[in-house]
């Protein structure tokens, strides 16, 4: 039982210095005291998971399997952990207008980044579903902080669309928990081998209630409606904390459910189909209703969308061909890299907007000769958006097309590759009003250069500009953690 | 020198690490200050003296490259290779490999020479100038990457890699319509990559490699996709980027608003990276579907040439006009290639080399008469050569260069391409031959509106080409057209023995067929 604990010993600590900041906000008022103790939090956990991964404890399972700790959850325990420190660290501006309550959006990032590991590191339904509340509620809370108009609307609007994916999921889990008599993916799997055949229906009907629910927490179309909204409203590092963490660990959960519980091939040509279709549908809602944003936050919206429809292509390829698990590994890949590429390009409009108080792109014009530097980072994230050499996402695209292909989708690579093409036409137009465009306000003198803030978001801008151009340049760095991540999911 | 020296390397990555260093230099641009200080005088100066010696050094590379060349080996020579990413599990391998063989060196000599000549052509640069030469070595680097790579996944990437100097030199340094330019160029080209990257994963998949040597002679039956998709898909790449009719509607645009450098490089080698293209990948790789295909190829040729002259004819910018037939001359190496004999492909790789040089030198021709007249239209101007005879007859060589005077560099490759298709195809080519026809029809009417006639008073403040790096730039591109037109074996040696294994491979397919039916 002790070792049980042990294993949830990383989200605990998250859990533990969470409410601790609520209490603390009472009477610290610092906020350098309080991010320092939620940095101290992070980086705690990430030492607890990392003794855990050296005394030998992969692969050990707690909580009659509801908790497992091996590769897999480990590769996406650091990711989170990584995406947290970011939203953290570039926060400053964010608390610094806040009156009180610090304390309160730090133990909700806390709370929210301990859901999302649970998620990736649970082999049970009911597990799943603590997690996702537990992550959700912290989130919904986090998107409506400032509470101005649209803030409000964020926060109400992701709550409530929110509120009917849990349901859908819920409802989802109810059916294959009357179909198999077991929340554990491991046992439902042994059913689906054994009996399966002949419930064909009633599964896929679970499982698309499943991939609502998960989808929802990815943003994949058509379970989007919410992102574009809860971006704009929500206080911007909170967005891109969304944009990537979520997405991570709800792709994390699509792959353990889907090739742990379900990956029967009795099921496989399904999955295919259907991801494929939201593949599509993801790639094509996401980029097109890019093209015509100026508000850079809702662009980026958009363009996870997108970017979690290239996701899919992966999905549908392992679906394909269940001996292209390993592709699997593809994907995990591409969220490292997107994780790195999406919060460089956050950081960056975060400090621009912060001095200027602009999210426009028509505002960042003449910003390529003011301040090259921080212009260059945002344009080599969005060229790394593309998909353009020599970036981490040119290498992950080309490894998720390529499983696509190898497991004979060849057409769903062609579709993914057209779509980069239109995505270009939208994440070149902040590169061309930066570098390219005369501000419009010469009358007034030009706008000062920006200077970065604060230590902190520079550490986090540089980290995650240098990961875009590592990954890019070394991928095998990442492939073989990848690799030994999806190993744990071959059963 | 030590065979296991990483010249190429040296070569491919020589050009970016002088963009790093110019993008390093310090200095803003604050026109008050006086030269010595970090003005915008010394920056420009310091970013294109590093770009020039950048590039010279280069050139110095290929060139050693060039002489040491191994005349008589088969295969490719100075490879430099190692494994980059090793996933055997998932049968996801690519490898760091690079090397030239008889038809890459001459290209890479190209690429080399023309990059000198941008340089010295964007010499009073002074919007940004750090930025410019910055981007025009990457722009470099990428090419070089183009043209010597072994593996697919590294073609790609350099072949993508281009697009982003491109875009910013075009919309940043152009003129006119240059955002739209720019933009379209990037999407066709992306537009054409996207269906070569798929072809390219379904290549590497069915044979377990990107290694353009491996694949050669790996078994493509396995593949998803029929090997007739395969090299459709990636045609549609190499015939945007050549540019072949209909496909080409970007490249007059593209040309007309990028800085005069820029056009020189764009003719000058990007849209031979099309015709290398398909030489290399599509018959290299899939001789049996080439050989089908050769009709085909031979009539888009022949429509590209032809449509390409009639509407050169009908232009009235001097830049226009020579983007447009810039389409009417390579679709000469669309007809070389489909004679699919030693003569006709090597032709066409020669035409590749002779018109990278001859309309790289009429862009810098216009770009130079441009600078000084502030028009391109060819309505407004005549009598250039009273006032700057040097520039006027620079630019009536090189429009003889261009429609095929018989000593200079053009003739050889398009009589060569000629005398290889026709046994093969006689109708395209004597349809083809309108197209040399209608090319000293625009030409000599063109020279005649703008250079010739008589004296117009407004052009009597303009002073001749009068700064060494004009004259440099004028004299090199002179003296090698003149070279390679009484002097073709120079590289004509090297391109044959580059195609070589390329008509073997289609003789062998050719047997076969024969010998089974």
């Amino acid at each position: 039982m002790l070792s049980d604990v042990n294993l949830l010993g990383p989200e605990l600590v998250l859990m533990v210095i969470g409410g601790f900041l609520l209490i603390a906000d009472l009477f610290i008022k610092q906020r350098r005291v309080l991010v320092g103790v939620t940095v101290a939090g992070l980086l705690g956990s990430l030492v607890y998971t990392t003794v855990l991964l050296s005394e030998g404890f992969v692969t050990s399972e707690a909580f009659n399997g509801i908790l497992v700790f091996d590769h897999f959850a480990v590769f996406f325990q650091v990711l989170l952990i990584g995406a947290a420190l970011a939203a953290v660290l570039v926060s400053q501006h964010t608390l610094a207008r806040l009156p009180s309550r610090r304390g309160e959006y730090l133990a909700l990032i806390l709370f929210s980044t301990a859901g999302l590991q649970l998620l990736a590191g649970t082999r049970d339904l009911i597990g799943i579903f603590i997690a996702l509340e537990l992550t959700s509620l912290a989130q919904y809370v986090l998107v409506g902080f400032h509470k101005d108009r649209w803030g409000s609307e964020a926060g109400l609007k992701y709550l409530l669309t929110g509120a009917i994916a849990s349901a859908v999921l819920l409802y989802g889990m109810a059916i294959l928990l009357g179909l198999t008599g077991s929340t554990n993916l491991a046992d439902i799997s042994r059913y689906i081998a054994l009996e399966g055949a002949g419930r064909e229906e009633a599964l896929i009907l679970a499982a698309v209630f499943l991939i609502a629910g998960f989808g929802f927490k990815a943003a994949v179309a058509p379970f989007q409606m919410w992102a574009p909204d809860a971006y704009t409203g929500a206080p911007t590092p909170v967005a891109a904390y969304l944009s990537v963490a979520s997405k991570a660990a709800a792709f994390a959960i699509i792959i353990r459910v889907f090739f742990e519980a379900l990956g029967d091939d009795l099921l496989a040509e399904h999955w295919k189909t259907i991801f494929a279709a939201l593949a599509v549908i993801s790639m094509f809602v996401g980029n097109i209703f890019a093209l015509r944003q100026d508000n850079i936050k809702r662009m980026l919206a958009y363009s996870s969308v997108a970017q979690a429809g290239t996701l899919l292509i992966g999905l549908a390829a392992i679906s394909a061909d269940r001996s292209e698990l390993l592709g699997a590994s593809g994907i995990l890949f591409y969220l490292a890299g997107y994780t790195v590429t999406n919060l460089a390009a956050f950081v960056v409009i975060i400090i621009i907007a912060n001095q200027r108080g602009t999210y426009s792109i028509r505002d960042y014009a003449g910003l390529g000769r003011r301040t090259p530097w921080l212009a260059g980072i945002l344009a080599f994230a969005l060229i790394s958006l593309i998909g353009l050499p020599p970036t981490a996402l040119f290498f992950g695209k080309i490894y998720l097309f390529d499983t696509a292909v190898q497991s004979g989708l060849a057409w769903l690579a062609v579709i993914g590759t057209i779509n980069t093409v239109i995505s270009a036409a939208y994440y070149l137009r902040p590169v061309k009003a930066m570098f390219v465009d005369q501000p419009e306000t010469d009358d007034e003198g030009e706008p000062a250069p920006i200077a970065p803030t604060s230590r902190g978001v520079l550490t986090t801008l540089s980290l995650a500009s240098v990961g875009i151009l590592i990954i890019g340049l070394v991928p095998s760095l990442v492939i073989d953690v990848a690799e030994q991540a999806v190993s744990a999911i071959l059963s | 020198m030590d065979p296991a020296f990483p010249v190429l390397s040296l070569l491919i990555f020589l050009p970016l690490g002088g963009a790093l260093l110019i993008a390093l230099l310090p200095g803003k641009h604050t026109p008050t200050q006086a030269f010595w200080q970090n003005t915008p005088g010394t920056v420009q100066q310091q970013a294109r003296w590093i770009a020039l010696g950048v590039s010279l050094a280069a050139l110095i590379i290929a060139l050693v490259m060039f002489i040491l060349f191994d005349r008589g080996a088969d295969g490719f020579q100075f490879v430099d290779e190692f494994a980059w990413i090793d996933a055997q599990s998932v049968g996801f391998n690519i490898g760091y490999a690079f090397g030239v063989d008889g038809l890459s060196m001459p290209l890479v000599l190209l690429t080399a020479v023309l990059s000198v000549v941008a340089v010295l052509v964007s010499w009073n640069i002074d919007l940004r100038p750090k930025e410019y030469f910055a981007w025009l070595l990457v722009l470099q680097t990428s090419v070089f990457g183009v043209f010597t790579a072994l593996d697919l996944i590294f073609f790609f990437l350099f072949w993508e890699l281009e697009l982003i100097p491109m875009f910013l030199l075009i919309s940043t340094w152009g003129s006119g319509n240059r955002n739209y330019s720019a933009m379209k160029f990037v999407l066709y080209t992306v537009f054409g990559s996207a269906f070569m990257l798929a072809g390219f994963l379904v290549l590497g998949s069915a044979a377990d490699t990107f290694d353009i040597r491996e694949l050669r002679t790996a078994d493509l039956g396995a593949a998803i996709l029929p090997a007739q998709a395969i090299f459709s898909f990636i045609l549609i790449a190499f015939a945007i980027k050549l540019p072949v009719f209909p496909l080409h509607t970007w490249l007059p645009d593209a040309h007309t608003d990028a800085p005069t450098a820029v056009s020189v490089l764009l003719a000058g080698v990007l849209l031979k990276m099309g015709g290398y293209g398909i030489l290399r990948l599509l018959f290299t790789l899939m001789p049996e579907v080439g050989a089908d295909a050769d009709l085909a190829l031979a009539i888009i040729g022949a429509v590209s040439i032809v449509y390409g002259a009639i509407v050169t004819i009908r232009q009235t910018d001097l830049k226009r006009l020579i983007a447009y037939s810039s389409v009417s001359h390579m679709g000469f190496v669309l007809l070389g290639v489909s004679a699919l004999g030693v003569e006709g492909m090597s032709g066409a790789a020669l035409q590749l080399v002779t018109h990278g040089l001859i309309t790289g030198m009429l862009f810098v021709m216009v770009g130079l008469i441009y600078d000084r007249t502030h028009t391109r239209q060819i309505g407004e101007m005549r009598g250039l050569i009273h006032y700057m005879p040097l520039l006027g007859a620079g630019m009536v060589f090189a429009g003889l260069a261009g429609l095929g005077l018989p000593a200079l560099a053009g003739f050889v490759a398009e009589i060569t391409i000629f005398l290889g298709a026709f046994g093969r195809h006689e109708a395209p080519v004597l349809v083809s031959l309108l197209g040399v026809l209608l090319a000293a029809g625009y030409i000599l009417w063109a020279l005649q509106r703008s250079i010739f006639g008589p004296r117009d008073e407004k052009w009597a403040g303009l002073t001749d080409s009068n700064h060494w790096t004009e004259f440099a730039a004028i004299g090199a591109l002179t003296a090698l057209i003149v070279l390679l037109g009484v002097y073709p074996r120079l590289v004509m040696d090297l391109l044959v023995q580059g195609v070589e294994p390329i008509v073997e491979q289609l003789e062998a397919v050719a047997a076969l067929r024969g010998g089974g039916g």
